[in-house]
């Protein structure tokens, strides 16, 4: 796992009068969960397995690329295990001793490119994950092959979307300009060439409004988080 | 006196009532109006258009429109990965009637990597149904609206970021037609411009990604009629017959620019304003908002290749929006002659010409043969103000509509032709570096040394064989 120092920022949604929110040092996984370490976790616990799984904790589309249920197709071993439900991935990390990363630390995580802690004001950086956004089928990449980020992190963006522990904490209404929405209405309004960044975030923070915890998408995995306190 | 005054009275009060009736009776009418049975909605995929809605009752209307992230041809050699409402750009057409309920189910395609919504600007209530409709990835949503208000309408995606959903494809139109449908004509066809912004300028070939500077610069690389360069050119062309009637459903999805629709050589005899109710008549140009639309229509009474632009025009020769409605059928001379005679205009007093001695006009290429270094310079500027409109600066022509001149094998292939061409205009198939165009280039009115500066210049330039031309030659074909 990588060790994030932690610190404070603002996100684009969630602090008060735009204050900066603390963030506590954690440490997070390296690379999204592969399907080779999901499989390695289904074989320990079955009932979360495609055949066996309660209907109420994973749709439809659950883990429906896998060939069956211990199997999944070849060239996707080391690739980001995807059609998961927020359950599934959340009794994952627990199940490792670990948990999912808060919204707020995925973003704080996520904000750094190779040399900078916040590197949302970059242009290039903001300009690279929107184009990743629009690359279809990303989720076939293997983890791992990409630079790593300032806290040695890789494939946070231009990869999959990913689920956090709140992901539903902050509700974007469906349309970005509901006028009870004045948080992103104005944001969209204030929007200038300096704020590119904040497209990159909306299109997070839109998908992360979404979702619900039951469904399994295709562009949509995991990875893990760890309290510094608990380090092994 | 009292009594006269309550009967004013009443009598204004009456009144008031009478017109106040009115007014319910008008807008209760769609709302209350019934819907009898149900009926499967025809999506068409631009340039059509589903079938009339006649005589029908209001029904319950049922639409299912799938949306699809999909990579294709912006313009021949360029891809970009437009966001689309049923796989097209424009969306699947919608057609329904005042009084209609729909019941409308968005699915977003389990491969597609955004939630999206649809705000139809028909729908009376909250966002359009851009909440109602917000759907992620793999999953679909129901919900229904009544038809309220007849007119032309665009629909468009509403998610975060609005701006960046609508400029990569996502809009298309929904007419409502009033009770018994809009009066019969002979043909129907959709339309819609949209206005697109990528990494590599107007035609640099590759894939090319969605520019959200360019966007917000307001700075589009290609404003489109049916999201392709050449969507309504070449084998994309409209065909309609002498004696037609034909009606366009022209929509604006924009995201940034308005629209000067206008058709080249046709006057539209209704324009729909904005899409509404009210009907102007004997109209050149219209204008489209950005997330408006209009309905025009116009009989066609003579045979010709009608030009489809934004009248806004560098938009129409350099970015793409430009479309052809082929008029075919019998001449009517009286309506059209086309050109009747040909002469030389030569004013009193005028400074062009010069007398010889003897009387004779001595035309300019009499003089001291131009040398090549001269003929390059003048072809240069006489190509750039006259044959770069539709050839462009660089010679590499439009798609389906101008052949290119650069690297060109039908130009390297024949000079005397090439100068026929400019002399004498061409029309009719040809085919150049592989790809067929049918168009029209009118005759040009240059002198011969003109004619022979620009062909030398367009022989030097692009990759083409470097052949000079002289006006001796361009005298020669003219002779012929």
């Amino acid at each position: 796992m990588a060790y994030v120092a932690g610190g404070k920022f603002i996100p684009l949604y969630g602090s008060v009068d735009k204050n900066p929110i603390p963030i506590a040092p954690f440490l997070m996984d390296k690379t999204p969960v592969t399907n080779q370490e999901f499989l390695d976790f289904l074989i320990k616990y079955p009932t979360w397995q495609r055949q066996k799984v309660k209907k109420i904790f994973a749709g439809e589309n659950y883990l429906e690329k896998w060939t069956s249920d211990t199997n999944f197709p070849k060239e996707l071993q080391n690739s980001p295990v995807t059609q998961i439900s927020w359950f599934a991935a959340k009794e994952y990390c627990e199940c490792e001793g670990k948990r999912l990363p808060t919204l707020n630390e995925w973003e704080f995580a996520a904000m750094a490119s190779q040399t900078e802690i916040d590197a949302r004001k970059n242009e290039d950086f903001t300009r690279e994950i929107l184009s990743g956004y629009e690359t279809p089928n990303t989720y076939k990449k293997e983890v791992g092959i990409s630079k790593p980020n300032y806290w040695g992190i890789y494939d946070l963006h231009n990869m999959v979307w990913e689920w956090t522990l709140d992901f539903n904490s902050i509700m974007i209404s469906g349309e970005n300009r509901d006028k009870n929405n004045t948080n992103l209405f104005c944001g969209a309004g204030a929007l200038g060439a300096d704020d590119l960044m904040n497209y990159a975030a909306f299109m997070r923070y839109a998908f992360r409004s979404s979702i619900q915890a039951n469904f399994s998408i295709n562009s949509l995995g995991f990875r893990c988080a760890l309290d510094i306190k608990e380090k092994i | 006196m009292k009594l006269f005054l309550f009967i004013a009275l009443l009598f204004v009060v009456s009144i008031g009532n009478i017109s106040c009736e009115k007014t319910k009776e008008k807008t209760t009418a769609s709302e209350d109006m019934k819907a009898y049975g149900s009926l499967v909605a025809e999506l068409t995929s631009p340039p059509n258009v589903p079938k009339p809605v006649g005589n029908r009752s209001a029904k319950k209307l049922i639409i299912e429109m799938e949306i699809l992230e999909r990579e294709s041809e912006i313009a021949n050699g360029v891809t970009y990965l437009f966001w689309t409402f049923g796989g097209t750009v424009p969306g699947s057409f919608i057609r329904g009637r005042v009084g209609d309920e729909v019941e409308f189910t968005l699915k977003n395609h389990p491969n597609n990597r955004l939630p999206h919504n649809i705000d139809l600007h028909a729908v009376t209530g909250q966002g359009g149904g851009a909440e109602a409709s917000f759907v992620a990835p793999g999953h679909q949503k129901t919900f229904s609206f009544k038809l309220l208000n007849p007119g032309l309408y665009v629909y468009h995606c509403a998610t975060a970021p609005v701006g960046m959903h609508i400029a990569n494809g996502m809009y298309g139109l929904i007419l409502v037609e009033p009770k018994g449908g809009l009066p019969p004509v002979d043909k129907e066809f959709y339309i819609m411009q949209g206005d697109f912004y990528t990494k590599g300028k107007f035609g640099e070939p590759g894939e090319q990604p969605f520019d959200m500077q360019k966007a917000i610069d307001e700075n589009p690389d290609y404003v489109l009629f049916n999201g392709k360069v050449g969507g309504l050119t070449g084998d994309n062309k409209l065909h309609a017959e002498v004696g037609e009637t034909v009606r366009l459903f022209v929509g604006n999805g924009g995201p940034n620019l308005v629209s000067s629709f206008h058709v080249i050589g046709e006057i539209f005899d209704k324009v729909f304003v904005d899409g509404g109710t009210t009907v102007s008549e004997n109209i050149q140009t219209t204008l489209i908002a950005a997330g408006g639309a209009s309905v025009v229509e116009f009989k066609v009474e003579s045979p010709s290749e009608l030009i489809l632009v934004d009248h806004s025009i560098f938009r129409a020769f350099n970015k793409g929006a430009l479309g052809v409605l082929s008029v075919s059928g019998n001449k009517n001379k009286t309506v059209f002659a086309g050109e009747i005679t040909e002469g030389v205009y030569q004013p009193e007093g005028s400074v062009i010409q010069d007398l010889d001695v003897d009387g004779k006009t001595k035309s300019t290429e009499a003089g001291v043969p131009l040398t090549k270094v001269e003929k390059m310079e003048q072809g240069k500027n006489l190509f750039n103000a006259t044959c770069a409109a539709c050839h462009l600066q660089d010679g590499k022509g439009i798609a389906n509509a101008f052949p290119p001149l650069a690297k060109s094998d039908y130009l390297n292939k024949d000079v005397e032709r090439a100068i026929h061409t400019v002399i004498y205009g061409l029309s009719g198939e040809v085919t150049v570096n592989g790809n067929i165009y049918n168009s029209i280039m009118p005759a040009q009115q240059f002198s011969d040394s003109e004619t022979a500066s620009i062909l030398t210049y367009v022989y030097n330039s692009w990759g083409n064989n470097g052949t000079e031309v002289t006006a001796e030659q361009v005298k020669k074909v003219r002779n012929n």
